[in-house]
């Protein structure tokens, strides 16, 4: 399930996945994308987002992890700070 | 199956429109913005090709989210199966949806989905007016756990007594055959229920398993109860989720967060296998399944090549690594078993082919088991269409098997509709990708699929070879071939030299030539050295047969006689032959001559001089000559092929 292409950063991951199940383009996100900035970013949307992103990166967010994911930027540093914990 | 590079060689390349769908190496925003214009400009198949390659690639839930929006775009232009399924739920599903519609539009069908409210399943099924109803499914899933509607076998087993937890089973079967009979009255969709997972661990541990009357024992009671009901139902089908869950690991299958969070009990990383598993019911149901598998031979039905390492050295047999092989038969067997054709599409000499097929020990499948083969050094693609042809089949309900990722690549561009069975270089994994294909999936079985292959084999026995013969004659006529002949000149001196060099498959001496040499051969009188150019519908492909001969007396040798591998199979060779044999007439031989000199690589020049109506005349060590008497030679160029022949300046 791996994406073909060069090495991205988390932040560049995090906002191509977020593109696509948002439905907008990546160039219109930024770390600062929130719920609040972002029309399709409902509770539903926001679980399908974490799916995405479990799925990614290989793995798992507690609920308060996933309540720390208030814009993109919050949410990639959380995932690169678990990712430092636990190397994929 | 022949070494990769020379296969490539071999291919005719024929989708030029679909060349696009070949470029493999697009960083995934290109992809996205690829499609983004395809919709844009209108161009609806090539979108569609993009889309299904992306997804190919990226098989993950983001992707499913880009790829499901996109389909919305493009449903209405393309010809999909439509279906509408609708889901009967005590859980969440919702996230899973956009992955099974990616599935979906992969194998061709347009899912419209309607989901029940959480846990109103029974409501929906009993009420006439539910939105169920009004929705006029196809299909539904009932898609309830265990612990929804069997709570006193699952959470509260503990403190249930053995007659209470009995009498639950029963209750929990019965419920279950009132809501299928409920359900029949108001529609005749197929319905597809999934059964009750047992918990693990037991509830008591592995005291469990020490009885019949213990929770998994009762679970598994009713499940046999669903299975009896699901075939004593005409389009009720059970969904064996427990199998499912331990396929995949129970300890990794659930979420137990999730499911407290978002009542999701499934895991993001198996949300896919969960939707592939509801696509292995979809398949089947909407008829979008394939009806043949057509096997390569080389490197996929066993190790090794025939041509070249014969038949001690191919790997078939019972030990590693030959038992891989014999895997992917027993798999190919129980596709038969399904009533799916199994077909061949090999480049191979025939007699080598089906010597292994017939006399190798190690085989499971036999030619038998094959209702229609092609065993040439032709074009695989043409190949496919008339296996299609030949069982009277759509190209679109054929599958194929080839260990060779760039045949498939092929295969893929020029022929979009067939199911290409991706496979890795480890032939451990052939038998579990067939097996996982869910274009072999069926539901009901007949008397007729299982003797089908039996049928075909007969129906091959009674009209033989001649029903393939004349379909290749229109392949050569469709190609509208034609061919530049002409004496080697300063221009083509390096290309013709090149040739002798390089060619070693369909090449009768394999004799390699200098530049030098070729210049000083074609001054002398005797020696006549002939380059053919051949260009057809699809493109030229330049000068690509060289032919040398030396008179002597009343007798013409044959020195040289190779064709690049890029046009084997399309009687150039015969068209160059025949004008040889007619300049060698017309220079007064009354004899043409050839030797075929056997190497590792040219079994594909193996029959050529027998072929053209040669006699043998001699054989030794190093090989066999062959000679034809021109006097009552029929040698002729083909009349499909349309030759221009420069004559030299100076005859005899």
């Amino acid at each position: 399930m791996k994406n073909e292409g060069e090495e991205l950063s988390t932040f560049d991951e995090v906002r191509s996945i977020a593109s696509d199940i948002l439905g907008v383009p990546a160039a219109s996100l930024s770390a600062a994308s929130a719920p609040a900035t972002i029309e399709n970013w409902d509770s539903v949307q926001h679980l399908n987002l974490v799916l995405a992103l479990e799925e990614k990166f290989s793995l798992q967010l507690s609920p308060e992890e996933i309540d720390q994911m208030k814009t993109l930027g919050a949410t990639a540093q959380l995932i690169d700070s678990k990712l430092q914990a636990s190397p994929r | 199956m022949p070494h990769p590079k020379i296969a490539f060689c071999a291919i005719l390349v024929w989708a030029t429109a679909n060349t696009e769908a070949m470029s493999s190496d697009h960083n995934p925003p290109n992809r996205r913005a690829e499609i983004e214009q395809h919709l844009a400009d209108g161009k609806f198949d090539r979108a569609s090709t993009a889309l299904r390659e992306l997804w190919r690639r990226e098989t993950n839930s983001a992707t499913a989210a880009f790829v499901a929006t996109r389909l919305d775009q493009l449903r209405d232009q393309l010809p999909l199966t439509k279906f509408k399924l609708a889901f009967l739920r005590s859980f969440t599903v919702e996230p899973i949806l956009p992955i099974l519609r990616a599935e979906a539009f992969a194998c061709g069908i347009d899912l419209e989905i309607h989901v029940g409210d959480f846990n109103t399943y029974v409501q929906d099924i009993v009420d006439a007016d539910s939105s169920l109803y009004r929705f006029a499914p196809n299909a539904a899933i009932l898609a309830v756990r265990a612990e929804d509607v069997a709570p006193d076998l699952t959470i509260n087993f503990a403190d249930r007594s053995p007659e209470a937890a009995q009498q639950a089973a029963a209750r929990v079967a019965r419920s279950y055959e009132q809501w299928v009979s409920s359900f029949r009255q108001h529609s005749q969709a197929a319905l597809i229920i999934h059964a009750l997972e047992c918990p693990k661990p037991a509830s008591l541990g592995v005291l469990d398993s020490q009885s019949e009357s213990g929770q998994s024992g009762l679970i598994r009671q009713v499940n046999r109860e669903l299975r009896r009901l699901a075939s004593a139902q005409h389009g009720v089908y059970l969904l064996d989720y427990d199998a499912l869950v331990a396929r995949h690991g129970s300890e990794h299958w659930h979420d137990a967060r999730k499911w407290q969070m978002a009542r999701l009990p499934i895991a993001a990383d198996h949300l896919l296998h969960m939707a592939r598993e509801w696509i292995r019911f979809l398949v089947p149901l909407t008829g979008r399944t394939a009806k043949c598998l057509v096997v390569d031979l080389d490197n996929t039905l066993w190790g090794g090549i025939i041509g070249e390492d014969g038949m001690a050295g191919i790997k078939v047999s019972a030990e590693y690594p030959g038992a891989a092989f014999q895997a992917l038969h027993r798999a190919l067997l129980d596709l038969s078993r399904k009533g799916i054709l199994l077909a061949i599409s090999s480049k191979n000499n025939l007699d080598d082919a089906m010597e292994a097929l017939e006399k190798h020990p190690g085989m499971l499948v036999r030619a038998k088991d094959f209702a229609a083969m092609r065993i040439n050094w032709g074009d695989k693609t043409q190949n496919l269409r008339e296996i299609a042809d030949e069982l009277n089949i759509g190209i679109d309900s054929l599958a194929f098997l080839d260990d060779n990722p760039f045949e498939r690549e092929q295969v893929r561009a020029a022929l979009p509709e067939i199911t290409v069975i991706d496979i890795s270089s480890n032939p451990l994994e052939y038998a579990a990708a067939v097996r996982d294909c869910p274009v072999f999936e069926r539901l009901t079985l007949s008397a007729e699929d299982q003797q089908r292959t039996a049928m075909y084999a007969e129906q091959r026995q009674r009209s033989g070879a001649e029903q393939s013969f004349q379909t290749k004659e229109d392949f050569f006529r469709y190609l509208e071939q034609e061919a530049d002949l002409e004496p080697v000149t300063d221009l083509t001196l390096a290309r013709v030299a090149q040739l002798t060099q390089k060619t070693n498959q369909f090449n009768v001496t394999t004799r390699r030539y200098s530049e030098a040499q070729i210049a000083e051969m074609s001054k002398q009188r005797s020696w006549n050295i002939f380059s053919i150019k051949v260009r057809d519908r699809f493109g030229d492909h330049g000068l690509v047969g060289v032919a040398i001969t030396r008179d002597e007396g009343e007798q013409c040798e044959i020195d040289t006689f190779l064709l690049s591998c890029r046009v084997i199979g399309r009687t150039v060779e015969t068209a160059l032959l025949a004008h040889i044999a007619k300049s060698a007439t017309d220079r007064g031989c009354r004899r043409l001559v050839g030797w075929f000199l056997p190497t590792k690589k040219n079994a594909p020049a193996r029959d050529f001089y027998r072929q053209h109506g040669f006699a043998e005349q001699q054989k030794n060590d190093a090989g066999t000559l062959w000679m034809l008497d021109l006097k009552s030679s029929t040698l002729s160029v083909p009349d499909w092929i349309k030759l221009n022949v420069t004559e030299t300046a100076t005859t005899r």
